[in-house]
């Protein structure tokens, strides 16, 4: 954290810009309420698919149940504020939900964990299914119908903040002790073990940091949008967020962030095709991945580091 | 004692259209490691090809089933051909993400030019109802049970007995020395997702007689319980394929019928997860040591 001092301060500086420059077109009214609605959606699958990069990039365990905890973030903002509406409300259903995914990911985690590859992906997307089904059956969350009039308690500016808090926390997660701990378990997971690297509690410790980020974009999504349904969250849910993470590039945050924008702006330029939109988005997708299987950045990752010793490394060719 | 006959026939009979229907995604899998996630798409091409045989041409019923995997089994070598055979050397993860673009292809392109609209399947055959010891087994049960053992029947002897089935076996082993005994690996393939797609074209035709409706999205929720059960026989063996099938078939009307059919799917992937902790390359699956 301390040796990344300048370059967080770096990334924090570009945030409060990007903040400055929304809350500027916003004022001067070029954002109107459309445009704001995908930025704010853009956002919230930032925060879910570099929770998932983390798993999958990161840690390479295959999860195909991100929207699961998603749905239990969903569900506790859901709950709570309609009880409790004040800002304090929302922040508090935040936290239960992340309490709640960290529980639900450990159940789900420390068995499955075990399994490898396309078998893992298999069992979270059916422990995902099995919440969903399990929402869609509870009283508290009101079955198939879902909740609606949740109280507007987040603006374009809370999701923001989130966004640029969690992907602070997820990079300086990845560059420390920590994630070279992780990333050496999806390298070589037996040569890792011979490392004294144990390799269950990494992999359990991404897959849970994963689940908790999944219930921020969750808590977020049901304060914005206002209403919340069983099906929101269903394995479609899970695919749309890992196609994110794979169109950007497995492995690369500055991928997941582009892939976001990218298909957050297409789909709403597609929004005026109608049903043909949806031919477009599937043709786009195969045609992206035959012509770049590794995703648009690959593991790319845009770094002020690299950057200022690149240029130190130019002034001394010149001195 | 009844009812329990009367589920059992129940069961047997969803089972055996996902038995089919596993049975493309175990030899998928097994050849060429990819979840071939619009394995149920050509179910519903294969649902909707026998509605408009049957309709439009007044074809009969073997023949709508025998065109319909004629269709398929096309339609799968085409797909693989355009978009899975580019990325074979290409991460497993972006082949994935490559299968569920074609599924979103298939699904909407067909809401698109025949819309979502849910319609009947005609009858090509009329329904009789025989009533033995109690239980009531319909003709069209007996000949989805039938006609499923028998293409599996022909499926296993295609595997073991022919020389395509050697080589698909070879290359699902080993591909690179398979193409060294001078086995062509594109031609095997193209003919394992020919089959594949055959066996969900007839699932298919098979479906939409017994429930007598069908949509373009039909195929979802079936294609993925049917991969489960793949994954629950072993994925890779066709008589887990067969085996895992008819137990997710039997499971789901066992639940539906003790009053819990709002869990059913719950308990289908439920018992994924033990199968899987127990034995985790499935019932039949074959056990791989890791070598350090």
């Amino acid at each position: 954290m301390k040796a990344n001092l300048k370059y967080n301060a770096a990334w924090l500086g570009v945030m409060v810009l990007g903040f400055v420059v929304i809350d500027a077109c916003e004022f001067l009214g070029i954002i109107n309420s459309f445009i704001e609605n995908m930025l704010v959606t853009i956002g919230i699958n930032i925060i879910l698919a570099t929770g998932l990069n983390l798993i999958i990039g990161f840690s390479g365990q295959f999860s195909l149940g991100h929207a699961g905890f998603m749905a239990i973030g969903a569900y506790a903002t859901g709950i709570i504020t309609q009880t409790l509406v004040t800002p304090i409300g929302f922040y508090l259903s935040v936290v239960v939900g992340i309490v709640i995914a960290i529980i639900a990911a450990l159940i789900v985690g420390i068995p499955t964990l075990r399994l490898r590859g396309d078998y893992l992906a298999i069992a979270t997307m059916g422990a995902a299914e099995i919440i969903r089904i399990l929402i869609n059956n509870l009283k508290i969350t009101n079955g198939a119908a879902g909740l609606f009039n949740i109280p507007p308690l987040v603006t374009w500016a809370t999701v923001y903040v989130f966004m640029c808090v969690t992907t602070i926390v997820t990079v300086n997660f990845i560059h420390s002790r920590s994630g070279r701990a992780v990333m050496s378990v999806r390298e070589d997971e037996i040569a890792a073990e011979s490392m004294g690297i144990n390799t269950t509690r990494w992999k359990l410790a991404a897959f849970v940091f994963g689940a908790s980020t999944a219930a921020i974009g969750g808590s977020l999504h049901a304060a914005y949008i206002q209403t919340i349904a069983p099906g929101d969250f269903n394995i479609m849910a899970s695919i749309a967020i890992l196609i994110i993470v794979v169109l950007g590039g497995v492995g690369s945050i500055t991928g997941t962030f582009i892939a976001a924008i990218v298909l957050g702006t297409l789909d709403t330029v597609l929004q005026n095709f109608g049903t043909l939109r949806m031919i477009i988005y599937s043709l786009a997708l195969i045609l992206i991945m035959i012509f770049k299987p590794s995703g648009l950045l690959g593991t790319w990752e845009f770094s002020f580091k690299r950057l200022g010793s690149r240029q130190r490394k130019e002034q001394s060719v010149h001195e | 004692m009844q009812t329990i006959g009367q589920q059992l026939i129940n069961g047997l009979s969803l089972g055996s259209i996902y038995a089919l229907l596993a049975l493309g995604y175990t030899m998928v899998y097994g050849i060429i490691k990819l979840i071939n996630f619009a394995h149920g798409d050509i179910y519903m091409l294969g649902a909707f090809w026998g509605y408009f045989v049957i309709n439009k041409l007044h074809f009969n019923f073997l023949f709508a089933m025998l065109s319909a995997m004629l269709f398929c089994a096309l339609v799968g070598v085409i797909i693989e051909y355009f978009a899975y055979r580019p990325l074979r050397k290409s991460p497993r993860i972006t082949a994935l993400i490559t299968a569920i673009g074609v599924s979103f292809l298939l699904e909407n392109g067909m809401t698109y030019f025949f819309t979502a609209n849910t319609r009947n399947f005609p009858q090509a055959i009329q329904t009789v109802t025989y009533h033995i010891g109690g239980i009531r087994i319909s003709n069209i049960q007996l000949l989805i049970l039938g006609t499923a053992c028998l293409l599996m029947l022909l499926l296993e002897l295609i595997i073991k007995r022919t020389k395509m089935g050697k080589a698909m076996r070879a290359v699902s082993v080993d591909p690179e020395a398979a193409q060294l005994v001078g086995i062509n690996i594109n031609h095997t393939i193209s003919f394992t997702f020919a089959l594949g797609s055959a066996m969900a074209g007839a699932a298919g035709v098979l479906i939409g007689l017994y429930y007598n409706s069908i949509d373009p999205l039909m195929g979802m929720t079936p294609g993925i319980k049917a991969f489960v059960a793949a994954v629950i026989g072993g994925i890779g063996s066709v008589p887990g394929a067969s085996l895992g099938g008819f137990l997710i078939g039997l499971l789901e009307t066992a639940v539906q019928a003790v009053g819990l059919s709002a869990y059913k799917d719950a308990v289908v992937y439920f018992v994924l997860i033990v199968i899987l902790l127990v034995l985790p390359a499935g019932i039949f699956g074959k056990k791989t040591k890791e070598k350090v």
